[in-house]
């Protein structure tokens, strides 16, 4: 089973991200939940949401305390909420950020393997918003093939209607220029 | 893969069950607390999608007062509410029965308030226990989506005529995508029969429906609706054991997990059952003797097949998701006790009262739940000992 954890401000699409990774997972034929940090919905305020995958059926139902990845939406939840919580030692952290692995890792002090990429600036150029959530899900698979990238283009369809084609751009830049350093010793 | 297989929020795949059950009228509060259901039906109604009456009324209590005259007439209607809605719609809840309305009521269980919270828990069904209409709790998405076929066959047959209550947990279920199993069309003609009242008011044929009870027919009334709700029981097996035969999935009053050999069982109802199987295959492979007593039916209470399953058990660890203030703990946990009272060996029952209103309750919790009433083995404990789980200090 593998299990993410996701960080980003209400009103980002840390949910829906979420969403969209259960639902390329089922198409495959595998199982997935995905789930919001239960509670009133606040934009602008840090939030997490979760997804399970895996190839049997899912029997947890508990909040993911050990994520073997990490996915954040935004940059600046990075300096204010433990994002490594709880992160397996061989887990993954993704991240939208305009600096680099090397500088993120020396910033945080962890030995994680690491993506990065500038999503706000590519949501930017191919969205117009600084909306990550279809953008970080490139990275995201990038640093690890949860599922087959094409696998999402679907969900996408059906979540974006008019604008899936920019919003599969934004995926596809981000998968490319998503830089991922292994983990440190 | 089926094709008939979709990742969809549990909510929205309930309320496409209710959609193909080609319910006639739905009658709702729509905003807090209420969750996805109702607002897709609406939505779906609204396009055209289902010929149906979606009435927004302006509480719960009109909710269901709308419901029951619009059964009355011999609509097949449904509803959903969560806690305090199901709280300002209790009096209205308890009437549908006695006038013998098989309205369907999807309960995304949440905790009352008091303090105010909209997390998951079973407060709010426990404060209707003895309601009378026929409750049964679901595990997942599917179950849930299954149930409300279920729901609809078993309370509108002519045997049974009583309404129905489908429990799901709030936020674990209603806002989790999951995949589920669709029904086709033709699986839901064969399972589900057109809704036939066997009275039902129309000016053709006048009759009086919830009458006055004087003293002297009181008793009597309430005897007839007690045993209806008991041999509700006949028709329950049999649509359940017609769903398997239709789906593959069999359900069954009180389901179990390992339990066979086991020395000390779980009970549980709802959403942490799940979670609770993984501790059960966890301390199997310390070969620990444990297994799991999921409750499904919890009205008409399953005396019978509780007792058939427990009766080699030495040790019961009940989950309960409330509290019954001053009372014996939790609400399952004093109706375990009650049903296993009159046995000649009765296993020692102890109470865990866990997850109140969203409290995540872990793998690592159950199991040291398990360890804990382990050390308990040979020690009397009283009907009315119980533990609130986890409660900081």
């Amino acid at each position: 089973m593998i299990e993410i954890r996701l960080h980003g401000r209400g009103g980002q699409g840390a949910v829906t991200s979420a969403e969209l990774l259960a639902l390329a997972a089922i198409q495959e034929g595998k199982y997935a939940q995905a789930f919001p940090s239960f509670g009133p919905e606040r934009r602008g305020a840090p939030v997490v949401s979760f997804c399970r995958i895996d190839d049997e059926p899912i029997r947890l139902r508990t909040n993911i305390t050990n994520p073997d990845l990490v996915m954040v939406l935004d940059p600046s939840v990075l300096r204010l909420v433990n994002v490594l919580s709880g992160l397996k030692e061989d887990g993954i952290l993704v991240t939208n950020t305009k600096y680099s692995g090397e500088q993120i890792r020396k910033e945080l002090g962890i030995f994680h393997s690491l993506g990065t990429v500038n999503a706000t600036k590519i949501a930017q150029e191919e969205l117009g918003v600084p909306i990550t959530n279809t953008t970080m899900l490139g990275s995201l698979l990038k640093a690890r093939q949860i599922v087959d990238p094409d696998s999402l283009i679907e969900p996408l369809k059906k979540r974006f209607r008019r604008v899936v084609e920019r919003n599969i751009r934004a995926f596809k830049r981000a998968y490319e220029e998503t830089i991922v350093i292994p983990k440190q010793g | 893969m089926s094709k008939n297989r979709k990742g969809i929020e549990v909510s929205i795949g309930a309320a496409d069950a209710v959609a193909m059950a080609d319910v006639d009228v739905i009658a709702a509060y729509p905003i807090t607390p209420q969750t996805h259901i109702v607002e897709h039906l609406s939505e779906v109604v609204a396009r055209g999608d289902l010929d149906a009456e979606y009435i927004p009324v302006e509480s719960e209590h009109s909710a269901m007062s709308v419901c029951c005259g619009a059964s009355a007439v011999g609509a097949r209607t449904f509803t959903c509410t969560s806690s305090q809605g199901l709280a300002l719609m209790n009096e209205i809840v308890f009437i549908a029965p006695c006038m013998r309305l098989p309205i369907v009521m999807i309960l995304a269980n949440r905790s009352l308030s008091g303090p105010l919270s909209i997390w998951n828990d079973h407060s709010d069904v426990m404060s209707i226990r003895d309601c009378g209409w026929i409750q049964v709790f679901t595990e997942n998405g599917q179950e849930a989506f299954d149930h409300v076929f279920f729901a609809f066959r078993v309370g509108e047959s002519p045997d049974v005529s009583l309404p129905v209550i489908v429990n799901m947990d709030g936020f674990i279920l209603t806002h989790v995508i999951e995949a589920i199993e669709y029904w086709t069309p033709e699986m839901v003609r064969q399972y589900l029969p057109e809704f036939k009242p066997v009275n039902r008011l129309h000016p053709d044929k006048p009759v009086t429906m919830g009458a006055f009870g004087m003293p002297n027919i009181f008793t009597e009334a309430k005897m007839a609706q007690n045993e209806a709700l008991l041999d509700s029981k006949e028709e329950i097996l049999k649509a359940w054991k017609e769903m398997g035969d239709i789906t593959g999935r069999y359900y069954k009053p009180v389901e179990t997990y390992h339990a066979e050999d086991a020395e000390t069982v779980f009970l549980t109802m709802g959403s942490l059952s799940e979670t609770v199987s993984i501790v059960v295959d966890q301390l199997r492979a310390r070969g620990e003797k444990v297994g799991q007593i999921r409750l499904r039916l919890w009205r008409p209470f399953p005396f019978e097949e509780l007792r058939n399953e427990v009766k080699h058990v030495k040790s019961i660890i009940v989950l309960d998701r409330a509290i019954s203030y001053g009372g014996p703990g939790g609400p399952v946990a004093g109706e375990i006790r009650a049903a296993l009272y009159s046995e000649k060996n009765k296993p020692l029952v102890t109470n865990f009262v866990a997850g109140l209103a969203g409290r995540d309750v872990t793998v690592n919790n159950y199991i040291d739940m398990y360890e804990k009433t382990q050390k308990l083995a040979g020690s009397r404990v009283r009907q009315e000992d119980y533990t609130i789980y986890g409660v900081r200090e």
